[in-house]
């Protein structure tokens, strides 16, 4: 009998060995006569379980984690292909995990645009359509242009890049302007640090992602699609254009798409290690083969977009919802959430914690909730201290802040940012005001120069917060600090000078703080030295 | 491949004949130049420019704009360690100082056997298993010093089996 053996291939996976113990497997498996069958297939995004090893079994797939080449060949020992269910048989091998689906982590989530991830052969179609794949893609092309936007708008869904622009208006907005060349553009620059819900979902299901853009393309009558992708993501390119190719061939991509009148194209472009061109004008300007230079808005780019046509910009994560959105309707997904914040949020737990991974739940959660049930403390056992949400133009935030609901409007109110779902935990050794300055170098590293507080402000504040660490006229630069940032948020152009200011003010708050608990304690006893 | 050989300029316009039909194809183009050669050389711009209507200028700075394009020849290997918030909260800081003190080098510099060159990057992804590195397309996680050392002395070895 052939057992099924799956061992993902996301990037996570390969950058723990998940290569080799893939290898080891089959060649172990010949060598003792076992008939595997071995799939690669997305990460679960239980990270701190890869490469997590999958068996299937009558009962469901049974799960082993995580598997280090060294570990190969005592799973055959204990004829891992046959896994026994008793999680008290002394048989047991240590990393048997019991059944997949069953593991807290994966159970308590909530998941409608990773529903597929870690289960399928990512760009197999057969096994895509077996788990519901290109239902919502065959709502579509049953629908008016206008159903489909109408579907859109009744989800709720709003951009998933980090803006929050309501999906529908965009996707109104493009297909109220009269009928011509159309874009439909995916930012899959995901260029925030703490992010990776975009990269898991095009190496595990990237064919929702590719049915969602072909739906816009139908909303919209858009006929030619962009992914643009970042250089630093090699093997979600491969995967990628191994999935386009194979939609090709079956003809959900291309022209008479599935038989009917429809026709969209779609190709992969890479992006050159520019954190700016995920600013969806700097993208197109990128996608148009120029420097990524922020444009003025207006015009919108859902008016004047890629090449002067009309585009719809969105997020990998944001086409990945509208496959479930068509198939099971917009008030479904509506249905999740809280106030404004409508649907689910995979949220991105990653820095310094125990069990780092993407856990996709409704929006309303907090993070003292996400980090009790999932993260479970951090990786070297230290007091969690500071955590930066919505990546390096997000604020930092510390435990007075931890239970304020993980939705935009929450978010907004305390002067943070929720962006792409990123959450990257600090321990108590974090040097908040090394941080703020370096959420100024970054600025100053990836500002496209177009305007001038982005371009000298972030250089300038680099040099003040120097000045601040180094003891030097602390007051004075301090509040030259306030007003640097308070022009910055004012005055620049786009979010990287606009809302570098965040990390930076919330960080050196954090950071005075803490120097206010150190002096304290400095008071209280003479033998620690103030700082 | 030797970018100043005879063959380089064919090879060079091999490349733009293929994509320069694309809308938007500079990008292309370059990455493929890249790809062939491990860096853009400087024969290589003039004719781009001229397939594309746009100044040897207007090319030249699309490249500077982009980190990931390089105009000079790198080591046998290029290894990017990432310098974002996700992997400086898991000690990547500690690792950055010590893979500079190893290789004896700084950002942007090739060893002097050529075998390795550095550069920052900012965020490959991977943040849940930092701190991360990435060698050629390879990416690396939880990397320690001494998982670093291995990985150097691997590469090192290699580079001279290969001659």
């Amino acid at each position: 009998m052939t057992t099924t053996v799956y061992v993902p291939r996301d990037t996570t996976t390969l950058s723990l060995d998940g290569n080799q113990v893939a290898s080891d497997i089959s060649a172990l498996a010949n060598q003792q006569d076992k008939s595997i069958k071995l799939v690669r297939n997305g990460s679960r995004g239980m990270f701190w379980l890869e490469p997590l090893v999958e068996v299937e079994t009558d009962k469901g797939r049974v799960a082993y984690g995580p598997v280090q080449p060294e570990d190969v060949e005592s799973l055959f020992a204990a004829d891992f292909t046959n896994a026994s269910f008793d999680a008290h048989s002394t048989q047991q091998h240590a990393l048997f995990l019991g059944l997949t689906e069953e593991i807290p982590y994966l159970k308590k989530q909530q998941r409608l645009s990773f529903a597929k991830a870690g289960v399928i052969d990512p760009t197999d179609l057969d096994d895509y359509i077996a788990h519901d794949g290109f239902k919502g893609l065959a709502k579509a092309l049953q629908l008016e242009p206008q159903g489909i936007v109408d579907e859109v708008s009744a989800s709720g869904l709003r951009g998933r890049g980090g803006a929050a622009f309501p999906t529908g208006i965009k996707w109104q907005t493009v297909l109220n302007c009269p009928p011509q060349q159309k874009y439909i553009v995916c930012n899959a620059d995901e260029g925030d640090s703490g992010t990776f819900a975009d990269r898991l979902l095009m190496e595990a299901d990237p064919l929702a992602l590719i049915e969602g853009m072909t739906i816009a393309g139908l909303a919209v009558g858009a006929t030619q699609g962009y992914i643009y992708l970042r250089s630093e993501y090699p093997q979600a390119h491969i995967i990628l254009n191994e999935a386009i190719a194979r939609a090709y061939d079956r003809n959900f991509l291309g022209d008479a798409i599935c038989g009917s009148s429809k026709t969209f194209h779609m190709e992969v472009r890479l992006g050159a290690g520019a954190y700016i061109c995920g600013e969806e004008t700097s993208l197109l300007e990128s996608l148009e083969g120029k420097r990524g230079l922020v444009r003025a808005k207006p015009p919108l780019p859902a008016i004047e977009g890629l090449f002067g046509q009309p585009t719809i910009v969105n997020n990998v994560l944001s086409f990945g919802a509208v496959p479930h959105i068509l198939a099971d309707g917009g008030e479904v997904y509506a249905s999740y959430g809280m106030g404004r914040s409508k649907g689910t949020l995979p949220f991105q737990i990653a820095g310094n914690v125990n069990r780092g991974g993407l856990v996709e739940l409704a929006f309303g959660t907090t993070l003292s909730a996400l980090l009790e049930e999932f993260a479970q403390g951090t990786a070297n056992g230290r007091d969690m201290h500071s955590i930066q949400v919505g990546g390096p133009l997000g604020a930092y935030l510390t435990k007075d802040q931890w239970d304020t609901p993980l939705e935009y409007e929450s978010f907004a109110a305390i002067g943070a940012v929720l962006g792409h779902g990123g959450i990257v935990v600090f321990d108590d050794t974090v040097d908040l005001a090394e941080q703020a300055q370096f959420s100024m170098e970054f600025c100053v590293e990836e500002s496209c120069g177009k305007c001038t507080p982005c371009r000298i402000g972030s250089v300038r504040g680099t040099e003040v917060i120097g000045k601040i660490r180094s003891g030097e006229n602390v007051d004075a630069n301090l509040a030259l600090l306030d007003d640097l940032c308070e022009t910055m948020i004012d005055m620049s152009l786009c979010a990287m000078g606009g809302m570098t200011p965040f990390p930076v003010q919330s960080a050196m708050k954090a950071y005075q703080a803490q120097l206010g608990s150190q002096t304290q304690l400095s008071d209280q006893n003479p033998s620690v030295e103030g700082r | 491949m030797d970018a100043t050989s005879e063959h380089s300029n064919i090879k060079i316009q091999q490349i733009i004949d293929q994509l320069s039909d694309k809308p938007g194809a500079l990008l292309p183009i370059l990455h493929e130049v890249q790809h062939a050669f491990g860096y853009i050389p400087a024969n290589a711009i003039e004719p781009i420019a001229k397939s594309l209507k746009q100044t040897a200028a207007e090319v030249h700075g699309v490249i500077s704009f982009y980190r990931h394009f390089h105009t000079t020849k790198a080591g046998a290997h290029r290894v990017e360690v990432c310098r974002a918030e996700a992997c400086q909260a898991r000690g990547s800081r500690a690792l950055e100082a010590h893979i500079k003190e190893s290789l004896d080098i700084d950002y942007h510099q090739t060893t002097a056997d050529r075998n390795i060159t550095l550069d920052p990057v900012y965020c490959l992804g991977n943040c849940s298993c930092g701190p991360n590195i990435r060698v050629g397309d390879d990416i690396i996680g939880r990397v320690s010093n001494d998982k670093f050392d291995k990985v150097v002395n691997a590469l090192s070895t290699s580079a001279l089996e290969i001659k």
